[in-house]
């Protein structure tokens, strides 16, 4: 579990963070609706998660929602995986 | 068919727009005047008559924005705070050497500044240029470099997109950071922040007309870049107009149009049409998530809520029971634009909110409301409804381009030119302008076509009309994209994925989609050293997302040997659609062999 987080924060920082902004991303840290990641980004932060992970995250489940903070993104993913 | 609002226990007893039968057989376009209770003598700019004119009308302390940001940000501005700091931005504008007619480019979030510039850019004169904010830097370029744009105001978040792009805009000679640290600036930066800098009460306010030109917006076309659509200070007349009839904004109204000014919704809708007729309306500059969008209703007593069908159908994605978790019972009217809006979905609104969401259509290039369903008007979910009163429009024969008679025969929305909001102009592309119109004489210019009674604007959309006057959109009548309410050409998104290293040709198309309408889909053939994958789907996707926007980001990457083209070797995007879509894929003559 420990091990996901850290890979999906990491992910998160490369992908949707730019070095210079001033942008302290926790795995408790707002990604959707802080606007750190838009509602259309999320498809390919979906399909990082679901390649990475070799699972297949249903449509009703990948709600904003689910996918606001690395902590909650873990908890779908693992509830996919187990 | 549902009840109409009228009949609804939250409906309004009495609508601004009362009877629609009534209002077509009276109608002028002067009526907008009198909405405005105007005098021939004013001054006809619109950034002046958001602000200062709400003020001497005696309303200087009246609530003109409500806005919220991420976490517990709020703050709320009267519509003298509108004026001074809209003052302020066009005086630094003036100081800055930006002068009347410059393209001003306004790219940041949904901050409180990018509203006080963008009146405070009319003010002076000159052109406001909103850009969506998630534009990658290629997207912002192509833009950037069609209108020449002079001056720049971003945020310390976006203006590293701007950077990239500098020496390649030698027109772009003033990059002004409104919002972030000073001391990250660089050189030729120039720092202005409008709450910090002192109250600006009184503004020489630029001389415009009705032919002035205010507000340029970019839209996506099937080939070559996005356009840029010119509208005038005159635009306004219809933007008041159907505020007042179709959004039924009354003085005690909160108002929330969800439209990112970036988009043309965000600012006729968003800023122009509201705050001319003095209305209270909020703003979240916050992510999408359905228990922050109810919070932020019942927080403010919204009452009008202008929105998307992609926001409707993730609202109803998450079903009722999180709209029963608020107290939505300030609503009273709800309107949707961007994308035709499903039977479905109104029937979902009216049963979870009381209310149905009231359909509307119009373009970026119509700058207003042309067809809609109206207060008090028998709605029938999923149509369009009916032409705005002053509006002339048709459905014209595919290949005749003469209007078709037959109710439910399928041709293309059409509407006789001249109402005010009509777009004046694709920025230096007198030719792409004319193409818009069905006969219009070889060289005609821009204001013949417009002035010409006897000439077709064709929107580019196809729909139906029922035997009792009811629109039925059936889809676009080229290869745009409408994602989520918003068009993306795929001639930009194919253009940049052949930039990807390992990408040889591309075509994009739009996909079906249950939220957002379409999304994109790509179609790839590779260059030799590389081999298909779920990273390299993955990291292409990332590619598009940054270069152009996320919205024209694929969300599906097809790899394919070849791709289907003609004879003369022009890409058949229609062929692939077809075959996505389960459509017929009609003659295929012209295909080249395999």
């Amino acid at each position: 579990m420990e091990e996901m987080k850290e890979a999906v924060l990491e992910y998160v920082i490369d992908e949707y963070v730019d070095e210079d902004d001033d942008i302290e991303v926790a795995f408790d840290t707002p990604l959707i609706s802080s606007g750190i990641v838009d509602s259309f980004s999320m498809v390919s932060l979906k399909a990082f998660l679901e390649r990475k992970y070799e699972v297949k995250l249903p449509d009703d489940e990948a709600t904003p929602e689910a996918f606001d903070t690395v902590n909650s993104i873990v908890a779908l993913v693992s509830k996919h995986t187990s | 068919m549902t009840r109409s609002a009228h009949d609804s226990e939250k409906g309004v007893a009495l609508s601004n727009i009362g009877s629609y039968e009534e209002r077509l057989e009276n109608f002028d376009w002067g009526i907008a005047r009198e909405v405005l209770s105007w005098s021939d003598d004013e001054l006809l700019n619109i950034g002046a008559i958001c602000s200062d004119r709400i003020c001497a009308r005696g309303h200087a302390d009246k609530v003109a924005l409500i806005w919220e940001g991420f976490g517990d940000r709020k703050s709320t501005y009267t519509f003298r705070d509108l004026k001074v700091r809209s003052n302020g931005f066009a005086q630094f504008l003036v100081d800055q050497g930006v002068a009347p007619g410059d393209r001003v480019c306004l790219f940041m979030d949904k901050i409180p500044s990018l509203y006080f510039s963008f009146l405070g850019v009319l003010k002076m004169g000159g052109i406001a240029q909103p850009l969506f904010c998630a534009f990658g830097d290629e997207s912002l370029e192509v833009r950037l470099a069609s209108a020449g744009t002079k001056a720049i105001l971003t945020t310390q978040k976006h203006v590293k997109k701007v950077r990239k792009i500098m020496e390649r805009l030698p027109e772009l000679t003033h990059v002004i950071v409104v919002q972030g640290n000073p001391e990250k600036l660089k050189d030729g930066e120039v720092f202005f922040d409008v709450e910090s800098a002192p109250p600006v009460e009184e503004f020489d306010v630029y001389r415009s007309g009705p032919e002035t030109p205010s507000v340029l917006h970019y839209t996506s076309g099937t080939t070559g870049q996005p356009k840029g659509a010119q509208h005038v200070h005159g635009s306004i007349w219809g933007q008041v107009l159907t505020t007042s009839w179709v959004l039924d904004l009354r003085d005690d109204d909160v108002y929330w149009c969800t439209a990112d000014p970036g988009w043309v919704t965000g600012t006729s809708y968003g800023i122009i049409g509201p705050w001319a007729l003095g209305i209270t309306q909020c703003v979240l500059d916050s992510g999408f998530t359905s228990s922050r969008w109810y919070q932020f209703i019942q927080d403010n007593r919204v009452t009008v809520w202008y929105s998307a069908p992609t926001a409707i159908r993730s609202l109803m994605r998450d079903g009722e029971e999180v709209a029963r978790g608020y107290d939505l019972s300030s609503l009273r009217h709800l309107a949707s634009v961007g994308e035709p809006l499903n039977a479905e979905a109104v029937v979902w609104s009216e049963k979870t909110y009381g209310l149905p969401f009231l359909d509307t259509f119009w373009q970026t290039e119509t700058g207003s409301i042309m067809i809609s369903n109206y207060p008090g008007m028998t709605i029938r979910p999923g149509s369009m409804g009916k032409p705005f009163p002053g509006i002339t429009a048709a459905v014209l024969d595919l290949k005749t381009h003469e209007p078709i008679e037959e109710p439910g025969n399928v041709g293309l929305i059409a509407f006789r030119p001249g109402w005010p909001s009509m777009f004046r102009e694709y920025r230096n592309q007198p030719d792409v302008y004319r193409g818009k119109f069905a006969g219009a004489p070889d060289g005609a210019a821009p204001d013949e076509l417009r002035a010409n009674p006897d000439l077709w604007y064709v929107s580019g959309d196809r729909s139906s009309i029922d035997a009792d006057g009811y629109y039925w959109f059936v889809g676009r009548d080229d290869d745009v994209i409408n994602t989520g309410g918003h068009l993306v050409g795929p001639f930009e998104i194919e253009s940049a994925l052949v930039e990807h290293e390992a990408i040889a040709e591309a075509a994009a198309i739009g996909k079906p989609d249950k939220v957002n309408m379409e999304v994109v889909k790509a179609f790839v053939t590779l260059n030799p050293g590389y081999e298909a994958s779920g990273d390299l789907e993955l990291n292409v996707m990332n590619f598009i997302r940054k270069k152009l926007s996320p919205l024209a980001m694929p969300q599906e990457i097809e790899y394919m040997d070849k791709l289907p083209k003609t004879r003369s070797g022009k890409i058949l995007r229609r062929y692939l659609r077809a075959i996505e879509w389960g459509e017929e894929v009609g003659d295929l003559s012209t295909l080249e062999d395999d």
